[in-house]
């Protein structure tokens, strides 16, 4: 079936062990994403510069292996980019999800093409998008910490 | 028992080779039952209760035998059956009737924290719209209801009762009848929610001590959108209507109007005939089958599922360590897995679980974890089912690269 081929190394190795998974030093931007279906909840912290650049961020919270891994991905994907960047990235990433983003540009989400197909599998599509929804939130939504 | 006689009465089994095991999620449903649906489109299709004609005079008789199939099911009369599309519905109707007329401020309702949300959240509504409070029974973690538990939170200012028959996470047998005759003393009614116990468990309304009791046909076997409330008929007679139109009057003039007799005062609007015929069709198969057998075949198999997945040092089985206290039902986490990955892994080997909270986020909270993976067992399971899940595990660890 085609999810288990999203089960492999390349998850498995952001799920055990997270690059990105713990805190940063003063965040600008802190945003907790929920999971209704499973209850399961990650908190996301960035810091934006004046510049606009996501300089450095990290996640914290529980979750299945899909939504780890795939927030884990995402970082790696976003930090040291732009704001505009993220947003297209994210984008990107949710037309693959759709089957609408074309070849090109799904290799610019690198390891994060592993949730490809990941809509054979309609109930964990929120699992791969929990992070990328969060991030989006943050930035566009310009909420700043307390 | 090595096949099952029962699993080649289910198309669903004929047709793909799943290894279902999310019975207490909706069941299988039977030739029969999916005949009966169909026959009743094909043959006796007409509004019932409202045309003077043959056809409508065939679907208003097999409607109201339906009635009379359920009322036999579980020991009450025909008019104590009321028809509703799901076990939540019924749960919303003696909330929104009975809670919203007769509970006052500083009444309390008691109910468990092992509930499903969809018999705990009905009462916080009557909770906040009247002032009544709602306290919550703690069970140990293998689901038993300690007598000092139930004497501290029973109190004379209990007014109402809401407890789950079976639990859909611990599979436990909750002591309704034992509850009921405590709550009957302080002058309390008992709501049960019987949508985990109907499926496998012979219940009866007065020997469980019931004021109302509900469930759900899809998890009986019988089709999506029926369920059914049984209703003590003092109770219903002094309830106001639900849900206010078609078919639930006597009379209406522009000045008022008078409420239809019982049942019909709570079924307002054209009604699931259908529907309803499919679940007598699903009861008659059940009988058929009887619950000993259901209970001996269930008990069977989770003694043998609880029996290899204790073997695995990782594997953690929520509630009674005693297969025949889990009506079917085991609750289990891997660790190192989520569940909801635990599902997807097995769902390529076509083992179907589920995973997740089902609808019982406090429980959950209260046996510390998160969420878990359940495999639900029903009348048509098999060796092979229980062999393929308990054989699929090591794998899963594989799968996560532990
Ligand atoms: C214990 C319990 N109560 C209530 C329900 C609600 O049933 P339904 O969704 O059919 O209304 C369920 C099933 O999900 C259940 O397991």
């Amino acid at each position: 079936m085609a999810l288990n081929s999203i089960y492999g190394e390349i998850l498995n190795e952001h799920n055990l062990r997270p690059v990105h998974k713990g805190r940063i030093e003063n965040p600008s931007l802190v945003l907790d994403g929920k999971n209704p279906s499973c209850g399961d909840e990650i908190t996301i912290e960035l810091r934006v510069n004046d510049e606009d650049v996501i300089e450095d961020g990290c996640f914290t919270g529980s979750g299945c292996a899909i939504s780890q891994a795939s927030v884990d991905m995402m970082l790696d994907l976003i930090i040291g980019e732009k704001r505009e960047r993220a947003l297209k990235l994210y984008e990107i990433f949710m037309g693959m999800i759709r089957g609408e983003a074309g070849e090109e540009e799904t290799e610019e989400l690198d390891e994060a093409m592993v949730f490809k197909d990941i809509s054979h599998m309609p109930a964990r599509v929120k699992c791969a998008v929990l992070g990328w929804r969060t991030m989006r939130e943050m930035l566009d939504g310009r909420l700043s910490v307390e | 028992m090595s096949q099952n006689p029962y699993r080649q009465d289910f198309p669903v089994f004929r047709n793909g080779k799943y290894r279902y095991m999310d019975s207490a999620a909706t069941a299988q449903r039977p030739d029969s039952v999916i005949a009966a649906e169909k026959e009743f489109y094909e043959s006796m299709n007409a509004n019932p209760l409202r045309g003077l004609y043959e056809l409508s005079v065939m679907a208003t008789q097999a409607y109201e035998e339906a009635r009379r199939a359920v009322s036999g099911l579980i020991g009450a009369e025909p008019s104590e059956i009321i028809f509703t599309r799901n076990a939540t519905e019924s749960l919303n109707l003696v909330a929104y009737s009975y809670g919203l007329t007769f509970l006052h401020e500083g009444d309390e309702i008691l109910t468990t924290v092992m509930e499903h949300h969809s018999n705990m959240l009905p009462w916080r509504m009557v909770a906040e719209r009247t002032g009544a409070v709602v306290k919550y029974l703690k069970p140990l973690k293998d689901g038993t209801i300690e007598d000092s538990e139930l004497e501290e939170k029973l109190t004379g200012k209990t007014k109402l009762v809401a407890i789950g028959h079976v639990s859909n996470v611990l599979g436990c047998e909750n002591p309704v009848r034992r509850i009921a005759d405590m709550a009957h003393d302080t002058g309390a009614v008992v709501v049960v929610d019987a949508a985990q116990s109907v499926p496998h468990l012979k219940t009866d309304v007065k020997e469980l001590g019931a004021d109302f009791l509900a469930f759900s046909g899809h998890k009986l076997m019988g089709p999506f959108g029926i369920g059914v409330l049984y209703g003590r008929r003092d109770l219903l007679e002094k309830m106001p209507p639900f849900l206010r139109g078609g078919e639930m009057i006597e009379s209406v003039t522009l000045e008022g109007q008078t409420w239809a007799e019982l049942p019909h005062k709570f079924e307002a609007g054209t009604v699931n005939a259908a529907g309803a015929y499919g679940l007598k069709a699903a009861i008659e198969y059940l009988n058929r089958v009887g619950y000993d057998n259901i209970r001996r075949i269930e008990d069977e198999l989770t003694g043998m599922l609880m029996d290899v997945l204790t073997e695995y040092p990782y594997v953690h089985i929520q509630g009674s360590e005693d297969p025949s206290k889990h009506n079917g039902i085991v609750s289990f986490t891997i660790d190192g897995v989520h569940p909801h990955d635990i599902s997807s892994i097995l769902d390529g080997s076509g083992i179907n679980v589920r995973a997740g909270h089902h609808c019982a986020e406090p429980l959950m909270k209260h046996l510390g974890v998160q969420s878990t993976a359940r495999a639900s067992l029903y009348l048509y399971n098999d060796e092979e089912d229980v062999r393929a899940l308990s054989e699929a595990i090591p794998g899963i660890r594989r799968v996560m690269g532990l």
